[in-house]
């Protein structure tokens, strides 16, 4: 299992467009310890998202280090912005990330997260909360080290965010990996993570971290 | 509209021209005006001695050949182009003078340069096209999906897989969009090519009809091409563009 070691020396925000800088992140660490899962909790607009793209190594433009330990890790991330291929169908888009031999298993995941009659349709067929949960299925079927999640059971109706949320718990069970979630639900921060890091700022600072 | 009403409509629509043109040749009464069976009579003229099939076989081998040649180059030069914006603003300009140039001034330089050949021939019918692809696909370029760039990044896809699966799908409509503006002109520049320069094809054909004022001939050789081209856009392009986009809601 990886542990991660973050550290946002300076990041700015926006970084090249005309409105005016501001610093997002100044002197900023945060350690996760290999196989647990930190909930990110903080205002909107904050940053959480940017954070998760730095450790995904998606925004390299800051000043810092992200060190994962023992080695560089394989990453799923549920996009807050599905990213899914519209010409590919859910299974294909899935599959891409989770590689050979992985169909079974995709399926399986598929059909769980109540997307079982999905499977071959293509995305913009979906609703947008059906297609981040495929962005959420295609980040555990990759088999992550590290998983990104950023807001997965928003915009789901309480019966689907339940479902998920007992599913994801499942797998982390059986698949234990490194896990950052943001959400701005504290109970549901409560129900998933082992620790619990209210953010605010900006710059971003870490007001608040408890266990769960 | 069902697809069989539609195909009533267009029969309707060419019969209503059939008749005009007609009525025409009847009010002119002239051989530089001939009637519809004037042109059907050289046309089996043309099919009898097999000229006519030969030399739209020789027309489209050409038409292949440069539009085959403008597609390839064409977008290359327009990936490149819209990836490397620092390249696109020292050869942007070049490729806009390009497409300013006239299709004849083109022609004739290379017949110049190259002599009266099938490569001068098919250089030139490219190098009018080429910068028509390159602007398009240039376009198509710049607009890839950096989200999806990422996603692909973050999943470690390969080059190749990223290719297939996330680059070319996002250029496929712009390159349709090329291909099919690209088919009407290649086949009109490489009529002007062989009436200026080749002793065979559909244009020189043309041009012996034209000294002749052979004008059932002319349009004997128009009617023919243009059934071919539009059945080629009916049976390859279209059904291409439809698969290609399947996928949209």
């Amino acid at each position: 299992m990886i542990s991660l070691q973050l550290a946002i020396n300076h990041k700015r925000f926006p970084a090249a467009t005309g409105s005016p800088e501001r610093t997002l992140y100044r002197d900023f660490t945060l350690d996760v310890a290999a196989g647990t899962t930190v909930a990110l909790l903080g205002p909107s607009g904050l940053g959480k998202t940017t954070l998760l793209n730095i450790v995904a190594g998606l925004d390299t433009d800051f000043e810092g280090a992200v060190r994962f330990s023992p080695k560089a890790p394989r990453f799923g991330y549920a996009f807050q912005n599905p990213r899914l291929l519209p010409w590919r169908t859910v299974l294909e888009n899935v599959l891409l990330a989770a590689g050979r031999g992985t169909e079974a298993r995709a399926r399986e995941l598929l059909t769980q997260a109540g997307l079982g009659a999905a499977l071959e349709a293509y995305p913009e067929r979906l609703s947008l909360g059906q297609q981040r949960r495929v962005g959420l299925i295609r980040a555990l079927a990759a088999e992550p080290d590290v998983l990104l999640l950023d807001e997965p059971l928003a915009s789901l109706d309480a019966q689907t965010a339940a479902r998920l949320e007992a599913m994801l718990a499942r797998q982390l069970e059986a698949r234990p990996a490194t896990v950052l979630l943001v959400t701005h639900d504290r109970t549901e921060a409560g129900r998933l993570a082992r620790r619990i890091v209210t953010l605010d700022g900006p710059p971003v600072r870490i007001a608040a971290d408890d266990p769960a | 509209m069902s697809g069989l009403t539609r195909l009533g409509w267009t029969a309707l629509s060419l019969a209503l021209l059939v008749a005009a043109w007609q009525i025409a040749a009847w009010l002119a009464a002239s051989r530089l005006l001939p009637g519809p069976a004037a042109v059907v009579e050289a046309l089996h003229r043309a099919a009898e001695d097999g000229a006519l099939f030969r030399n739209i076989g020789v027309t489209l081998a050409r038409v292949a050949a440069s539009f085959a040649l403008a597609m390839a180059l064409g977008s290359a030069l327009g990936v490149l182009l819209g990836r490397r914006p620092a390249l696109d603003r020292v050869v942007g300009p070049w490729v806009v003078v390009l497409l300013n140039l006239p299709a004849l001034v083109i022609i004739i330089l290379c017949y110049v340069w190259f002599g009266l050949t099938e490569v001068a021939a098919i250089t030139a019918v490219a190098v009018n096209k080429i910068p028509n692809v390159a602007v398009t696909l240039r376009e198509g370029a710049g607009a890839l999906s950096r989200d999806l760039d990422e996603m692909a990044q973050l999943y470690r896809l390969g080059r190749w897989t990223r290719l297939r699966h996330v680059v070319l799908p996002q250029l496929a409509p712009f390159f349709a969009a090329a291909a099919r503006s690209g088919l009407a002109l290649t086949w009109k520049i490489v009529l002007v090519v062989e009436l200026l320069g080749r002793s065979n094809g559909v244009g020189f054909e043309l041009q012996t009809a034209f000294q002749l004022f052979d004008v059932a001939m002319v349009l004997a050789y128009a009617l023919a091409f243009t059934a071919v081209v539009q059945a080629i856009e009916l049976g390859v392009l279209q059904p291409w563009e439809r698969r290609a986009a399947r996928w949209r809601r």
